[in-house]
């Protein structure tokens, strides 16, 4: 992250974000595939570390190995099997965009950090070591279970997370660069999917 | 720092240049750029530098302080600002740490900076 001026003279906080080259490996239409999608590819991969079948996928589309495979349905821009897609082309100034990213791991989390709960209670009127507590989970004799889906402490993080209508600040098309406003969901150089 | 922020960066790399080598202790000279209605004019903020914060990103701020009426005053600058017109440097000072926070508890003559001297 870094930080730009903005139209109105203000600092604003913002990401930098590689967004091409991609390339166009795969174009789907309803009567191929029985819906309309196209696949994108990013990054360079080495030839020996390519599956054989993947291998022919690339070569069917004349390109190199990829290292990521998106499908993107409905897609805007009219495109070919094996076309090249820069930033400009997809994006422009001011456009606002979802950016999907898998979120950074946080380990085994208790209620409070997981699902936002306030914690039990204080540490005064005899309590001393229930302030981040989820609190109970249940009644007594009946059902005398717990139910399914109760919101308790375990691994957090390292999900699918998308943050919407994200604006962008600046596209940088000789180097392919987006500059979106604020934070995106993952941790530095990991991937992530741009929707428009 | 990752290259490709570097390259967004260095858009600013020019309103950079035009800003002299200023730290800690100095005295600085910033002139403000105020929009009033349609109006703009300069207004001057003199004072001590206590600090440099996140430096060499875009992030940098620089706080000044002075006694403006007997009171102390600080103000925030990002180092990018579009509204900081120029920074002359006025004085050199000489202190031993990068932030100087403890001029705050200071005032009248323990609050002194000495000069530094090449």
């Amino acid at each position: 992250m870094t930080s730009v001026v903005g139209a109105d003279g203000q600092m604003v906080a913002c990401t930098v974000i590689q967004a091409g080259p991609c390339v166009v490996t795969q174009v789907k239409t309803k009567e191929t595939d029985g819906y309309d999608a196209v696949q994108l590819g990013f990054g360079e991969k080495k030839e020996k570390n390519t599956t054989k079948p993947l291998l022919g996928h690339f070569k069917k589309a004349n390109t190199t190995p990829k290292r990521k495979l998106v499908e993107f349905r409905e897609f805007a821009t009219q495109v070919n099997l094996g076309d090249t897609l820069t930033v400009g082309d997809v994006f422009g100034e001011g456009d606002f965009v979802d950016v999907v990213g898998t979120s950074k791991g946080k380990g085994f989390q208790g209620v409070v950090k997981r699902h936002g709960f306030s914690g039990v209670g204080e540490s005064t009127h005899g309590q001393h070591n229930r302030q981040r507590h989820p609190g109970s989970v249940g009644a007594c004799s009946f059902p005398a279970r717990v139910f399914k889906g109760l919101r308790m402490a375990g691994r957090t993080g390292g999900r699918r997370v998308k943050v919407q209508n994200v604006k962008v600040l600046k596209i940088m098309p000789e180097a392919n660069l987006l500059v979106v406003s604020g934070s995106v969901p993952g941790a530095r150089n990991s991937f992530v999917v741009i929707e428009k | 720092m990752n290259d490709l922020i570097k390259l967004v960066e260095k858009e600013y790399a020019g309103k950079r240049a035009d800003i002299p080598a200023f730290k800690a202790g100095d005295t600085i000279n910033v002139h403000v750029k105020i929009v009033e209605g349609n109006k703009e004019r300069i207004q001057q903020f003199q004072g001590v530098v206590i600090q440099r914060k996140n430096t060499n990103t875009n992030g940098e701020t620089f706080t000044v302080r002075k006694i403006s009426n007997g009171i102390g005053v600080e103000r925030i600058f990002p180092i990018i600002s579009p509204s900081i017109d120029k920074i002359e440097l006025v004085r050199r000072g000489s202190v031993r740490r990068a932030r100087i926070y403890y001029l705050r508890g200071l005032s009248g003559k323990a609050a002194r900076i000495k000069e530094k001297l090449n």
